[in-house]
């Protein structure tokens, strides 16, 4: 009553936007670089964080050129940092638009959204006795996060990377390594070619007996899910697969509808909101020349094309389309 | 009424010519969004909302005379400032690029007590799709006012200059009727109508939240202060009401403005519709700050040419606009805002009376009101 049409967090954001109770966020308080293309982010998260476990992820909402864009990273901090700060490492890949910012671009200080950490890729309670990391990339953040975690008596790592330099965290590692407490194998692809999997047993004699965490791109894992499975010794695999690929925008495509439950093919020209009304599907709408935004409706996946600029909008959590000028840039899902 | 289309030197083809370069200019401001408007709203909202704690912390003291002008003074800007530079923008859907779900077009709610939802359909959809066309576009004298000569006077618009007045004084519930369609709705069948009533209930729920926290809860806050600090925030919502209801007659009502006639928008093109929107709106000049407590609606026509760009562009845009109305041979209407204002009100009273006649020698004695008939 003391602030309607607001709530009371919106004056206490202003303030103390990191307090108990207050939207999730988290202050960037410095980027480390990793390698040429990698950096450490440390955040402060507000005093809702709930903590993590080593090996989950958490997604980061961040204003790039103004626009908030969601984004899933792996922890790579211990699960019981002393200072209370968590760190992601993030790669900046080619045209990624947060990746880059992050990695290239941010500054201390900045706030960013925090969801809570998520994900089972996680180490169980009890320990296991050997323990096997297969990874590739940057899809050995979830498993930094592991062995800055836990300690195990008998690790080993094949990691694979294109060259020596784009290790992330090479010196942590070879530090591990000189202290024995990990056993490490590296596959530089751009001079020894792609690990093949089926001869895994050449590098790590014994993997069929170790508890395996991997991670990396979908090649390498589908290739270790028909390994482990081929040799009956699947439950000892735990995986860990990064958002699927890029939506690659067409012209036209299938168009679901579903809160209705409708399927209809669209032309790459046709507003969403006439193929909905053709397809007797409930739109909301208004004035059906982009200016009024009642017709706004969120685009689940997918891909849509504005009519009007051409500019393409690809699904992402939150992510609201006008359905009357915009058309559909490959098959999309709009929650209507 | 003579009929002069201030339009009609311009052919089909120039009429597209003129959508194509404005739409240009669209989408290079569309382009061009980035980080520093976003930083622009984000720094007027959080201005707005420690002016207004302050503001109130103010008025906590408001038995001290000093304490109470410069309380009510800053209430009445953040008020301002809440409904035209933030409340009106975002409800257009200005910051919906931003993806940010605090600041955007479906989640925005504003000190006002007419619903964002509703206020949205009357506004966004009928006035900004309509643009003075009259019987469609009712923010046209809001369906209490004669505001054209061919609407057909009655001895009732003689009392228009004061109806005219009380709704600047309490504009906020003007719209909220409005909104809701009150005058056509009251009739007995429509009452019962459910969504009508639904309406109405949302209606009447947000003016009980509002009273409350302008003339209860912070009034008792303030204990021995209660009777000044409700007097402020009373003064506070009328002078943010007339300050509203001024620029945003300003926006459609000068001398110069045009008004359409309904079967004119038959079958409109992209290029007619902008070329409606440039005729059916004039602008006021003026400094900075005053661009800024208008929420920029002193930027009227490049505001209805463009609804949904961020509403710091359009002093940029407002450049290039200009120069196509040169091009196109048209009138900017423009001016500052006490000539606009007394343009207005003239307009106002003079159609509070029965039309007069033209002069023997066939001059009319005043601007002839224009009207563009269809190509
Ligand atoms: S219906 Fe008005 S913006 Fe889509």
């Amino acid at each position: 009553m003391v602030t309607t049409p607001l709530l009371p967090s919106d004056y206490l954001d202003l303030i103390s936007p990191l307090r108990a109770g207050a939207d999730l966020r988290g202050r960037i308080e410095a980027v480390h670089p990793e390698t040429g293309d990698a950096a450490t982010v440390v955040i402060r998260p507000g005093r809702g964080w709930r903590g993590h476990r080593a090996g989950q992820y958490v997604r980061v909402g961040v204003d790039v050129d103004g626009v908030r864009l969601w984004r899933a990273y792996s922890l790579t901090s211990p699960a019981d940092r002393r200072d209370g700060r968590v760190t992601i490492t993030v790669k900046a890949i080619p045209d990624g638009k947060v990746s880059n910012h992050l990695v290239r671009r941010v500054k201390p200080g900045t706030m960013i959204r925090l969801d809570q950490a998520t994900g089972d890729f996680v180490l169980p309670p009890v320990k296991p006795a050997k323990v096997l990391y297969l990874t590739a990339g940057s899809g050995i953040t979830p498993v930094m996060g592991m062995l800055r975690d836990t300690g195990f008596d008998d690790a080993v790592m094949v990691h694979c990377a294109p060259r020596p330099h784009d290790v992330i965290f090479r010196r942590e590692l070879h530090r591990l390594v000189a202290d024995g407490k990990l056993r490490l194998t590296e596959v530089h692809t751009a001079t020894d070619g792609v690990l093949d999997v089926a001869r895994l047993g050449d590098l790590v004699p014994d993997w069929a007996e170790r508890e395996t965490w991997a991670c990396g791109p979908t090649g390498l894992l589908d290739a270790a899910e028909e390994h482990w499975s081929r040799h009956g010794v699947a439950e000892r695999l735990h995986t860990e697969r990064f958002r699927p690929g890029v939506v690659v925008a067409g012209t036209g495509g299938e168009v679901t509808f579903s809160a209705t439950g409708r399927t209809v093919c669209a032309d790459g020209a046709t507003p969403l909101l006439d193929v909905g009304e053709e397809a007797g599907v409930l739109m909301p709408s208004g004035c059906r020349m982009g200016i009024c935004f009642g017709c706004v409706t969120p685009l689940k996946a997918g891909a849509v094309r504005d009519l009007r600029t051409g500019e393409i909008t690809e699904a992402e959590p939150g992510v609201l389309i006008q359905t009357c000028v915009s058309a559909a840039a490959g098959p999309c899902d709009i929650e209507r | 009424m003579t009929a002069i289309d201030p339009t009609a030197h311009l052919t089909a083809e120039q009429i597209e010519e003129l959508g194509r370069e404005l739409d240009a200019i669209r989408d290079e401001v569309i382009a061009g969004r980035g980080e520093k408007d976003a930083a622009y709203i984000r720094k007027v909202i959080s201005a707005q909302r420690k002016l207004e704690l302050v503001s109130r912390g103010v008025l906590l003291f408001s038995l001290f005379p000093p304490a109470w002008v410069i309380g009510t003074a800053g209430l009445s800007v953040a008020k301002i400032m809440d409904n035209m530079e933030i409340g009106h923008n975002i409800l257009h859907g200005q910051w919906d690029w931003m993806r940010d779900p605090k600041i955007h077009s479906t989640t925005w709610e504003w000190d006002h007590v007419s619903p964002a939802a509703q206020w949205k359909h009357s506004h966004n959809e009928l006035h900004h799709t309509y643009t003075n066309v009259l019987g469609k576009d009712n923010d046209l004298g809001y369906g209490i006012m004669r505001v054209d000569e061919d609407q057909r006077w009655h001895p009732v618009h003689l009392g228009q200059p004061l109806w005219n007045f009380v709704n600047a004084c309490f504009f906020e519930y003007g719209i909220a009727a409005y909104d809701l369609e009150l005058g056509k709705n009251l009739s007995k069948q429509r009452r019962k109508d459910p969504e009508f009533r639904a309406r109405a209930r949302a209606v009447g729920r947000k003016i009980r939240k509002q009273v409350l926290k302008d003339y209860v809860v912070h009034p008792l806050l303030s204990g021995p202060s209660f009777l000044p600090t409700l007097a402020a925030t009373f003064t506070a919502n009328v002078v943010r009401n007339i300050w509203s209801h001024s620029v945003i007659m300003c926006g459609h009502f000068p001398e110069g403005v045009q008004v359409f006639e309904r079967r004119s928008i038959e079958g409109e093109t992209r290029g007619q519709w902008y070329l409606r929107q440039m005729m059916g709106s004039a602008n006021i000049s003026g400094s900075r700050a005053m661009h800024f407590m208008t929420g920029n609606l002193s930027h009227q026509i490049e505001h209805h040419l463009f609804p949904d760009l961020p509403s710091n562009r359009y002093a940029e845009v407002a450049v290039r606009v200009r120069a196509l109305f040169e091009k196109y041979e048209l009138e900017y209407v423009s001016g500052p805002l006490p000539k606009q204002v007394f343009s207005a009100w003239r307009k106002v009273f003079r159609l509070s009376l029965p039309n007069r006649r033209t002069g023997a020698a066939g001059t009319p004695d005043r601007e002839p009101e224009r009207e563009l008939v269809a190509a």
